[in-house]
């Protein structure tokens, strides 16, 4: 009680109602975030959740009643969930590796890691078309099926969770785990109660991005995927074809049920990180 | 003391960017119109831009053209459409199909009357053809062949790919023409989907997934076939005794550049023309073009004219009817893909 009264003698007290604690450059920078976020994010967004309730609820349910829509969404919903599980795998793995490993070549894998992000989607496409196409030099055709799309997917996401533990990871301090090993951790507790609750954050917020990319993929899928309606075809190329038809209602639905979901995932990702860090 | 004027800068910096926004509003909505009168803007789906850059050229040279700055803008037919009907600027438009331009005609962008010139409204031509391997291994020679037990088939889907359309249209019109009930037509239709292995999103990924080794015939146009051996690909292409004639409508807007009825009369010209043959367009309209086509299967005699050519005005009953019957919501082409 004495020592937090002597910390408040030390600093003088401050209001601290919201509005009075920015200075004029926090001021700027909140105009300037308000005004891109709006430009960038909000208004599209909006756009697309007001096209979706323009055709009101008997659209939203002629859509999700069509069967091939509702496959397409089952499928993309359900390959994005599993990409995103792998991901959080071995993407920590390839992360671990990468940080606390020393090997010959590293420095060259550092590089091919952002490869699927530098490269543009449709070319990604074309280059999976040819490692596991007809012509496969490896023996491997999986065109048209849904092995395929998985392919492409893991492809794409790759670098999601990897760039986001890798730095967090090379910031960890080795000298704790040093200590919890001392006091006679033995390794799966030091893991488990050092390691993973300052990784669980980036891990999640990695997996929320890979899981995003992939029910949104499209460019990588096209050639892959056969696009057979109602077996391989996926919620992006579906809301083309109603594009293509002119439905713009059925394709902002599709749409927005996409974002609903992505929302879904991301808040449920947010808060095992945040109940995972506040147990560590 | 500072607690005013802090607040006071705080405003300042949100009044600023609530400025910001109201000015970028501003300009978004004042791009709308095309004023000046040197500026041209082309858009069009994207096989024609390669005829459509070398017409420039040359127009560029006459009186009419003299001094215009040409823009183009190519992409996918019915995306380019609805850019134009969102305000994306355009002169001239030249697409896939009669509907792109009919969107634009209900739009208020494109006269009524767009289609009474003496092409009706048609710039540039091609016929449907099967591309196949080269050497054609399996002997294939016409739609029939497309349901044999070794065949293959990839092709643009019409439901994501308007242009697809002529694909479907030319394979159901050929069993029609060879005295088929359409109860048999329609049953080859189910047939002929059952031997689609790859429905690709648009025509240029159809040729990518054929390359790559994907089915062993390319439902495809000749003017394509064509432009891609002139760039060096190796494949045939077989031009079956019965298919259908393709016609890519051009137009002109309401609001266009001044010169944009010179633009047209001469892409309709014999010089304009011959700038299409050469990249593989069947000519349109009353000229006489003698030009050899590289890529080509003979260069000297490139367009063979089918026993049997189909239109769609004459056995389709025109677009309206077409859509109605096969591409509309739950109409014959859903129906049949769902069989």
């Amino acid at each position: 009680m004495s020592a937090t009264s002597t910390a408040r003698r030390e600093r003088p007290p401050r209001q601290l109602r919201p509005a009075d604690r920015l200075g004029p450059g926090s001021g700027l920078g909140l105009g300037l975030l308000v005004l891109w976020f709006s430009v960038l994010v909000l208004l599209p967004l909006a756009a697309v959740v007001v096209t979706a309730t323009e055709g009101g609820w008997s659209t939203f349910v002629s859509v999700v009643s069509e069967p091939d829509t509702r496959s397409a969404l089952v499928l993309t919903v359900g390959e994005a969930l599993a990409v995103a599980a792998v991901n959080a795998v071995v993407g920590t793995v390839i992360a671990w590796v990468l940080v606390r490993d020393d090997f010959r070549g590293k420095r060259l894998l550092e590089v091919v890691i952002d490869v699927p992000f530098a490269l543009p989607t449709i070319v990604a496409g074309l280059v999976l078309l040819s490692l596991y196409g007809p012509r496969s030099p490896i023996g491997v055709n999986v065109v048209g099926t849904r092995t395929g799309i998985f392919l492409a997917l893991l492809f794409v996401t790759l670098p999601f969770v990897v760039r986001t533990v890798q730095p967090v990871l090379a910031e960890l301090d080795a000298e704790v785990e040093e200590a919890a090993a001392s006091l006679g951790a033995d390794q799966w507790t030091i893991l488990r109660r050092i390691i993973l609750p300052s990784l669980v954050p980036a891990i999640t917020a990695g997996t929320s991005l890979a899981f995003a990319r992939a029910i949104s993929e499209f460019g990588s899928l096209v050639l892959i995927a056969g696009n057979k309606a109602g077996e391989t075809e996926v919620a992006s190329l579906r809301i083309l074809k109603y594009i293509e038809g002119d439905y713009y209602e059925k394709a902002a639905v599709v749409a927005f049920i996409l974002l609903l979901v992505s929302a879904l995932v991301i808040v449920a990702l947010d808060v095992v990180a945040r109940r995972v860090a506040v147990r560590g | 003391m500072t607690l005013p004027s802090v607040r006071r800068r705080t405003f300042l910096a949100g009044s600023v960017a609530t400025t910001l926004a109201v000015t970028l509003a501003g300009c978004a909505s004042a791009s709308g119109g095309s004023d000046d009168e040197d500026r041209f803007f082309i858009v069009g789906f994207a096989v024609p831009e390669a005829a459509n850059d070398a017409i420039i050229d040359e127009f560029t040279q006459t009186p009419e053209g003299e001094g215009l700055s040409f823009s183009g803008s190519y992409g996918a037919s019915g995306d380019q459409s609805r850019s134009v009907v969102n305000g994306a600027e355009a002169d001239y438009v030249h697409f896939s199909l009669e509907g792109d331009v009919t969107r634009l005609v209900d739009a208020g962008l494109v006269a009524d009357d767009w289609n009474a010139g003496p092409t009706q409204g048609i710039v540039s031509s091609s016929v449907a053809v099967l591309v196949v391997e080269e050497g054609n291994p399996l002997g294939i020679t016409g739609w029939d062949d497309l349901t044999r037990d070794d065949v293959q088939v990839v092709t643009a889907d019409p439901a994501s790919s308007g242009a697809a359309r002529w694909n479907i249209l030319a394979a159901y019109g050929a069993q029609v023409a060879a005295g088929r009930s359409e109860a048999e037509a329609e049953a080859y239709m189910v047939d002929l989907f059952d031997h689609v292995t790859t429905w690709a999103g648009s025509g240029r990924e159809a040729t990518e997934a054929f390359e790559n080794g994907l089915g062993n015939v390319l439902i495809s146009y000749e003017n394509e076939a064509i432009l891609s051996r002139q760039q060096g690909r190796a494949y045939d292409y077989i031009v079956p005794d019965t298919t259908l004639l393709i016609e890519n409508p051009g137009a002109i807007l309401e609001d266009a550049n001044p010169a944009a009825q010179d633009w047209l009369d001469f892409v309709l010209s014999q010089e304009g023309q011959t700038e299409f043959v050469r990249k593989g367009f069947r000519p349109v309209g009353d000229v006489d073009v003698d030009v050899e086509v590289e890529g080509a299967n003979d260069p000297s005699d490139p367009f063979p004219v089918p026993a049997d050519l189909l239109t769609i005005a004459d056995d389709f009953g025109g677009w309206s009817a077409t859509n109605e019957k096969w591409f509309d919501e739950g109409a014959l082409y859903e129906q049949l893909r769902a069989r």
